[in-house]
């Protein structure tokens, strides 16, 4: 029980030093061509997929667009300098930090992880 | 149950004014709405429909094909599998010789048989008549495309890689034209549309059915149309001229 509760609290500190950024090892990530994230750094860790899962409904269903919470906004911002992916190494925003995380990224399966310019560069091909 | 109270009738009374010209209590002459505001949810008020004009459409062009294959990263169809979101269909008439050509796509059903057969509700039809399959819950079981009278809808058999921005795509999923809603959301035309009257043939015209005034309203108001197997009761939002 004694060990089941210092596990849990030393999981707890490290989900904190994740949130503020600051414990060894976190990734290094790119970073974003913007200058302010769509709501403050540490409540886009906890509730990004809350978001996007929410607004994604009212985009497809309702056809609502142009809401702040939209995941071609996220990449246009944080995709990589050179090559406008959010994947394709650990330093890449999407795939770092869930690769870190261990927590399978589904969303690219579907949709474009390249900015709009890259997928235009590109000229169709993957 | 007692009669709403004369405040509460007073209130909708005045709503009514304001909503629009009411010819009698509680029934109203209906109203057309306009471009969509960013951020407004698709409206009830608009049908988007489209006209296939078949005596304008050119044997051997496949401009909208191409245009749709672009505009939604699709990729060119070589097997009976492949993904296709509309096709030309070439008809020709053995006794007599008259042959014409018609692009075929999803016909956008005011009753989509597709929608009452999917089991996840994935298969569904926006306020302005557009008919989609929302990806997040499809399961790939494809009744819908069996449903379908109009093989408009495809399965995605293999990984997909490069989509476009606006058209995600991925395997274990159906899909099939969406009107290029994306287009159409931001005030803009189908991408066949576009192509069609950029090859010169203008056999495309893209609006609101419920508009009377709107371009395709008029055309169908001027010349004989017909909903493909009319007799299914479906009420398609896509109509052709010259069949």
């Amino acid at each position: 029980m004694r060990r089941a509760v210092a596990f849990l609290a030393a999981l707890g500190l490290g989900l904190a030093a994740l949130v503020a950024g600051a414990a060894p090892g976190t990734p290094t990530l790119d970073r974003p061509s913007g200058e302010r994230c769509v709501e403050d750094p540490a409540t886009m860790r906890r509730a990004h997929w809350d978001f996007l899962k929410h607004q994604r409904d009212e985009t497809v269903r309702s056809g609502i667009r142009g809401a702040k919470h939209s995941l071609a906004g996220c990449i246009e911002c944080h995709a990589n300098a050179k090559d406008g992916s959010v994947l394709g190494s650990r330093t890449h925003f999407c795939e770092g930090c869930h690769a870190y995380v261990a927590v399978k990224l589904d969303c690219f399966e579907c949709h474009a992880s390249r900015t709009r310019a890259a997928q235009a560069k590109a000229g169709g091909r993957p | 149950m007692s009669a709403p109270s004369p405040g509460r009738r007073g209130f909708l009374g005045a709503a009514a004014g304001l909503a629009g010209a009411a010819i009698a209590p509680g029934v109203f002459l209906t109203e057309y709405a306009v471009a969509k505001a960013p951020g407004a949810p698709a409206s009830k008020a608009v049908r988007w429909g489209l006209l296939v004009d078949a005596t304008r459409c050119a044997s051997g062009c496949d401009a909208c094909v191409k245009a749709c294959n672009t505009e939604h990263g699709l990729p060119e169809p070589k097997r009976p599998t492949d993904v296709q979101w509309i096709r030309k269909v070439e008809l020709k008439d053995l006794r007599t010789g008259a042959a014409l050509s018609a692009p075929v796509m999803c016909q956008h059903c005011a009753e989509p048989p597709c929608v009452d057969v999917c089991p996840t509700g994935a298969s569904f039809k926006r306020a302005d008549g557009i008919v989609m399959v929302d990806r997040h819950t499809c399961i790939g079981c494809r009744y819908c495309m069996m449903a379908c009278p109009y093989k408009a809808r495809s399965f995605v058999h293999e990984p997909v890689t490069g989509q476009k921005t606006d058209t995600p795509r991925g395997k274990g999923c159906v899909e099939s034209c969406n009107l290029c809603v994306h287009r159409v959301d931001a005030g803009g035309t189908p991408a066949c549309v576009e192509s069609c009257a950029s090859a010169g043939h203008h056999a495309l015209v893209f609006g609101d059915l419920n508009d009377p005034d709107s371009e395709i309203s008029k055309r169908i108001r001027a010349v004989a149309t017909t909903q493909l197997r009319a007799d299914l009761r479906t009420d398609n939002g896509v109509r052709y001229r010259g069949i």
